[in-house]
């Protein structure tokens, strides 16, 4: 597969910080890729230096293959910011009519797209409302619409769900999957880490402007796996000490063990079946990526960094 | 350049299709029109069919005050006493009367001649009446002297017993001057107006854009600079269409005010005070001096002022536009803070006026030269000078400089503005200062 965005040492200073600092990493084509990290960690500017708003200081900035030039790579772009908005006086359509028109789409072109997806997400009554008539949920999926509609090979959400319904998020949800089978790419920046794990292939986690993980979801928990192991039993073990594993946790059916070096799972059933218990289940408890994140977090000076980028 | 104009034309239709703009636009004119109507309507039918009987027991008048034909106030002559008169007044046969007494002396004005009215006299209609009469007794007393009118008028001193000229030889008209005085002080101030509103317009677009947080899906598709310059020419385009509109309705609208009101044009000339323009032109014809000012305003080169109008509104504009526009981009949701940051750009427009008022009088000062060659005041000066025309008011040297720096100052502006517009539009939450907004500007980053 080849590689839609690649990022070869990527550096941004401000005034007092680097706010990303030496990132590099590269993003497969139709892939889903999650960019994660706590407030103020550089995900913002590194995405304006992915959507040419901003230049970066240092490095390089490969799209499609070829060194990125904002000016005419724009248009295979669509851009959803998490500081987003839309002119509260206008029309609906016309405001989708603008936007498209600004991505480069003929009249003709833009106003067949709009009507196409208006369709599709049921907002075809909503032409001639003005926004500031509509909900929070309804501006979103008409900024999603605005988005993709120009069929960008890259798409860049920031936290996109935030303030949907259910309903309304596994609509957007799904078109994000449809996107991309359909060879679109998409990034997708969030802190909601059970999103992420639903949705993306691949992630990068950033902490004070640094990339400090770069992988897939399987990938990740594997490397953050802690061996440990869920039982679940009837009966009454005989004895359940041994050199083979340690307790966390106990109760009267279900026990969470966690291997010692140099032992695997097998050998944990193994003992049991001696123990005179019927398993009734046995499965790897894999860490969520939420505790990944906070146990990469947690101590750094991210807090106080959020404060001074703003 | 396609997406600048894309985004002009999307600031001037939302604006231009808004009801405040058609409000603003067309409403406003015709509402201070209508006003100006009313006014002079209610000035001159407030004394319509006023009748007034005389009664001249000293057979003073013969009876006729003047030769007036007006249907103001009616004078009709009849002999009568001052009981027979009073009790006619209460019963409503005129609306006041006018005494004589017998044995009345023009020279002392003794025993003094009355006036009784039903109702207290409107201001007008008192001055019409104490006119009339007093002009009537004037002539009298003239012809007791055994002068006519035409022998005083000729005696009165026209304007133009002193010939003024200057050093090149050319004649000083003084209501030349005086036009020019003026044609200068309303350009001036149309610039000046144009500048506060429709910068205003722009800081107020840029921040409205701010707050409902559109600015960065725009520019991921648009240039920074190229959505400020958009902004500036499409409300730019907004305030020329507007100001047309205006122009149009005004000049219009002052042309029906004697077809709405035949009447009123005609009654105008006996009007002792007259509003606008029309008074003064009736003031003018008075006193013959119709002619001075038609010559005044045929000197006076409106191609020029017309020319240099539309371009220092144009330059002037955009190079303060540019500034509003960076002023909008650092001020967050609170308004307050706009206040404080706008005081710097608007310290040079109110200075331009002040220097603006002393170079109508003085289009040659050194304060006039310095102001009209500044770009930052230039706009709003240089219209007061070449108001005076070339080379009088300005020369052809000092004009085409001041439009070169004009221009130069455009760029200058637009250039350090767009630093600080790219930066301030994607910088949400924080107060932000000048030495701030400083280092947006001259720093690369």
């Amino acid at each position: 597969m080849h590689n839609i965005l690649e990022l070869k040492n990527l550096q941004k200073q401000y005034a007092t910080q680097k706010a990303v600092d030496d990132v590099s990493f590269s993003i497969e084509q139709g892939s889903i890729f999650g960019l994660l990290g706590p407030n103020g960690a550089g995900k913002t500017t590194l995405l304006r230096m992915i959507t040419g708003i901003f230049y970066p200081d240092s490095g390089d900035l490969l799209f499609d293959g070829k060194p990125f030039d904002p000016q005419n790579d724009f248009v295979h772009i669509g851009y959803m910011p998490e500081e987003r908005g839309l002119y509260k006086k206008m029309k609906i359509g016309e405001q989708a009519m603008y936007l498209a028109q600004l991505k480069g789409l003929s009249k003709s072109e833009a106003l067949e797209k709009i009507k196409f997806w208006f369709k599709k997400f049921e907002m075809e009554s909503w032409w001639n409302k003005k926004v500031e008539d509509l909900s929070k949920g309804m501006s979103q999926k008409l900024q999603f619409v605005t988005t993709v509609l120009h069929e960008p090979k890259l798409i860049i959400l920031d936290e996109p769900f935030s303030g949907l319904d259910p309903l309304n998020a596994n609509l957007i949800k799904d078109e994000i999957y449809g996107l991309a089978q359909r060879g679109s790419t998409i990034i997708f920046s969030t802190h909601r880490m059970e999103q992420v794990e639903e949705i993306c292939d691949h992630i990068i986690l950033m902490n004070l402007g640094k990339k400090i993980l770069d992988g897939t979801v399987t990938d990740v928990k594997q490397q953050f796996k802690e061996n440990k192991f869920n039982v679940q039993f009837k009966g009454q073990p005989t004895e359940l000490a041994s050199p083979i594993f340690t307790i966390e946790h106990q109760e009267k059916q279900q026990l969470i063990v966690k291997i010692n070096e140099g032992y695997n799972s097998n050998h944990v059933l193994n003992y049991l079946l001696q123990q005179d218990v019927l398993i009734e289940r046995f499965n790897e408890i894999l860490p969520s990526l939420n505790d990944i994140f906070i146990h990469l977090v947690e101590g750094s000076k991210a807090t106080t960094r959020a404060f001074q980028n703003n | 350049m396609n997406k600048i104009f894309l985004v002009a034309s999307r600031e001037f239709k939302t604006r231009v299709q808004k009801k405040t703009f058609l409000l603003s636009t067309i409403g406003l004119p015709i509402l201070i029109f209508g006003f100006y109507a009313l006014m002079i309507y209610f000035q001159v039918k407030t004394t319509d069919n006023f009748k007034v009987a005389v009664s001249d027991q000293s057979k003073l008048f013969n009876g006729k005050i003047d030769d007036k034909k007006s249907t103001e106030v009616i004078f009709s002559f009849m002999d009568a006493d001052t009981t027979a008169l009073n009790k006619k007044l209460i019963d409503g046969a005129f609306d006041a009367y006018l005494f004589i007494p017998n044995g009345y002396n023009l020279q002392s004005g003794e025993p003094q001649i009355s006036f009784r009215s039903s109702k207290a006299l409107g201001l007008m209609t008192r001055d019409k009446i104490e006119d009339r009469i007093n002009n009537a007794l004037e002539e009298k007393k003239l012809l007791a002297l055994n002068i006519s009118k035409g022998q005083l008028d000729s005696a009165r001193l026209e304007n133009n017993a002193i010939a003024f000229t200057t050093n090149d030889g050319k004649k000083n008209n003084e209501t030349k001057v005086g036009i020019s005085y003026v044609v200068g002080m309303i350009a001036g101030f149309l610039i000046y107006i144009i500048l506060f509103v429709y910068g205003t317009m722009v800081m107020r677009g840029v921040m409205e854009e701010k707050v409902s947080r559109i600015a960065e899906v725009i520019v991921s598709s648009v240039k920074p600079f190229e959505l400020m310059l958009g902004k500036i020419f499409g409300i730019g385009a907004v305030g020329l269409i507007q100001f047309i509109i205006w122009m149009v309705l005004v000049f219009g609208l002052q042309f029906l005010i004697p077809v709405i009101f035949p009447d009123v044009a005609a009654q105008m000339q006996s009007a002792p005070i007259q509003p606008g323009a029309m008074g003064a032109v009736n003031v003018a014809k008075e006193s013959g001096a119709l002619q001075g000012i038609m010559a005044g305003l045929a000197e006076i080169n409106f191609t020029l002022i017309i020319g240099c109008f539309v371009f220092y509104f144009l330059g002037g504009y955009f190079m303060y536009a540019a500034l509003f526009a960076a002023v909008g981009s650092a001020v967050n949701e609170d308004p307050q803070d706009a206040q404080s940051l706008l005081l710097p750009i608007m310290m040079p427009i109110i200075f331009a006026m002040v220097i603006m008022t002393k170079a109508v009088n003085d289009p040659n000062s050194t304060l006039a030269i310095f102001g009209s060659l500044f770009p930052l005041t230039s706009p709003i000066v240089m219209m007061a000078r070449v108001a005076h025309g070339v080379p009088d008011g300005v020369t052809v040297v000092q004009l085409i400089a001041s439009m070169a720096l004009l221009v130069l100052g455009f760029l200058g502006t637009t250039w350090v503005a767009a630093k600080i517009y790219r930066t301030g539009i994607l910088m949400y939450g924080k107060k932000v200062t000048w030495k701030e907004m400083w280092k947006w500007a001259f720093k690369n980053n």
